[in-house]
């Protein structure tokens, strides 16, 4: 645990909180984007290169691209004259906590099911991409399947949306 | 030390400076001075190069449009961004009243580190990269990636209803053409077995007779290579993709509220993306640093890499002499119904030349299959439009 681990660990924090706290809409989406990148820094911090690049790529170039075109698109994006805590925070409380709980469980879990190395492996992109169309290829297709009917539904549902406003 | 042949220390020389440099500090900071002077190296040539493009650029226009172009600084006009330079540094920065001041300054200076980033996976000689990555294609595309925030970020922090607008424009733009611009390289990859550009590049460093081993020069690269230079054409929103800082129409897009220093920096980025992209074009297709013949290795091969850039430089300033702008639903129409389902057939053909070997079969099939594909999408899409005497329906 370096100085730069703790220093990007700061610089991920403070954006995902920014992105709760502050009240204009667009400056929370920026401030998103500031822990996505803290995030890649800390794949790049693991030696998973890939990863680390695959963060940035989907979530800085397409994720928080698209979230910002939803803001403008959707509403105005000027800021809330009322505080920024929703009515039901105790209930999302709850539910981002037992979110927290599984995922951690699962990655303990992980940790004893798989056997213990003495030195971080080696990992190619050509490993991973072997893997992923061997080993994985079916979860691989799964989500393929799962984003063609989330895009064909998107398409649909601003098709009515265009017959309804003619 | 045996002999080596003058051509090789002059193809190394950059190399060798960097290495004699390096000895005289200690050996604790040797492999992080080497990187540092690397950095200078690039943060040096780029805008140098930069500054002599601007010159080109308006010449040429120049040249293009019947006139002259700058022609009063210095012996013909050639230190003109010297005195552009000083005016930007001088020039009072405004920041509008209603504006966003911090996402306003912040802007300008993600877009320029972001497209500063691009260079260092660059392979610009024989053994000249920066960081040899195994997935450098990806942290190129990567850092293209976070461009687009910064030209959101300055769109929306000035208040402008033409900022946003050329905001709006441009990340839709370079949303639609990134998909065909990652696909379009992937057929590389699929190929050359490596995301490290390095490794690309070695790949394409070979011979027959005396003619190289390009990428370009196959089926498949060919037809990659055309859709390579479309999507990378509106990525750097160069004309005729220029919609989001149409002049005619948005004052400047996107940048319109920044002056001096900053507007400098928009302009600085937006050229060495052009130059970055440019040189990930000539890494990909053209071989890299690699002769266009056999016998031209004679000449060092940082040459043909700065070449190379220069000619796509040239050719994105000839059409932007030629080429009237798009509008916005053609823009979007070609990207989606013509540029990226061509590139998704490019990379089932480049399957099937990997996989079936040597041999002219591969050739004609793939020619094949390209041109078939090209002249019925072509058709298709030509089908329902009517060519005929212009009509105006806003303006009669």
């Amino acid at each position: 645990m370096s100085f730069a681990f703790y220093l990007i660990v700061a610089l991920t924090l403070a954006g995902g909180l920014a992105a709760v706290l502050l009240r204009n809409t667009v400056h929370c989406a920026l401030a998103l984007t500031v822990a996505f990148a803290g995030l890649a820094l800390l794949f790049l911090g693991l030696d998973a290169q890939f990863a680390g690049f695959a963060q940035i790529l989907v979530y800085i170039g397409a994720v928080a691209i698209l979230v910002v075109f939803a803001i403008l698109l959707t509403r105005s994006s000027e800021a809330e004259q009322e505080g920024v805590f929703s009515k039901s925070w105790l209930v999302g409380l709850v539910i981002a906590a037992g979110v927290f709980a599984v995922l951690g469980w699962a990655v303990l879990a992980s940790a004893r099911a798989l056997p213990w190395q003495a030195a971080a492996p080696i990992v190619t992109v050509r490993d991973i991409g072997n893997v992923l169309v061997g080993r994985y290829v079916l979860p691989l297709e799964i989500v393929a399947l799962l984003l063609t009917a989330a895009t064909i539904g998107a398409v649909i549902v601003a098709l009515h949306e265009k017959e309804r406003t003619r | 030390m045996a002999a080596t042949p003058i051509s090789v220390t002059i193809d190394q020389i950059f190399i060798l400076f960097r290495d004699w440099l390096d000895h005289f500090l200690p050996v604790a900071v040797r492999p992080f001075a080497a990187v540092v002077l690397g950095v200078i190296a690039i943060a040096c040539v780029f805008p140098g190069l930069f500054a002599l493009t601007t010159v080109f650029e308006r010449k040429g226009l120049g040249r293009m449009q019947n006139r002259l172009g700058p022609n009063r600084v210095g012996p013909f006009g050639f230190f003109q961004p010297i005195a552009d330079g000083i005016k930007a540094l001088t020039k009072e920065d405004v920041i509008p009243f209603r504006a966003d001041a911090v996402v306003h300054f912040i802007a300008p200076l993600v877009l320029v580190v972001a497209v500063f980033m691009g260079f260092a996976v660059l392979p610009m000689g024989r053994n000249m990269v920066l960081v040899d990555m195994d997935s450098g294609l990806l942290f190129f595309f990567a850092m293209g990636a976070s461009t687009e925030l910064s030209v959101f970020m300055a769109g929306w922090s000035s208040r402008n209803k033409y900022s946003i607008l050329g905001a709006m424009r441009a990340v839709g733009q370079m949303i639609s053409y990134e998909v065909p611009l990652l696909l379009s390289s992937v057929s590389v990859v699929m190929i050359a077995g490596s995301l490290s550009l390095t490794k690309i590049v070695e790949a394409q460093n070979h011979y027959t007779g005396i003619f190289p081993h390009w990428y370009v020069f196959t089926p498949w690269g060919f037809a990659a290579f055309l859709m390579f230079s479309i999507a990378a054409t509106a990525e750097t929103n160069r004309s005729p993709f220029d919609l989001p800082e149409g002049e005619s129409e948005l004052v400047a897009g996107y940048f319109t509220e920044y002056s001096g220093f900053k507007f400098a920096l928009f302009f600085l980025g937006e050229y060495l993306g052009m130059f970055s992209i440019s040189g990930l074009g000539a890494t990909l297709f053209l071989g890299g640093w690699s002769a266009p013949l056999s016998f031209l290795n004679v000449i060092p091969s940082w040459i043909w890499f700065f070449s190379k850039v220069m000619a796509a430089i040239f050719i994105f300033i000839w059409m932007r002499g030629t080429l009237p702008r798009l509008r916005q639903d053609q823009l979007m129409n070609f990207a989606w119904k013509f540029v990226l389902p061509f590139t998704l057939l490019n990379l089932v053909v480049t399957a099937l030349w990997r996989f079936m070997g040597e041999g002219w079969a591969r050739w004609v099939v793939c020619t094949a299959i390209l041109a078939l594909a090209y002249v019925l999408m072509g058709r298709t899409g030509m089908h329902r439009k009517k060519f005929g005497p212009r009509s105006y329906r806003y303006a009669e």
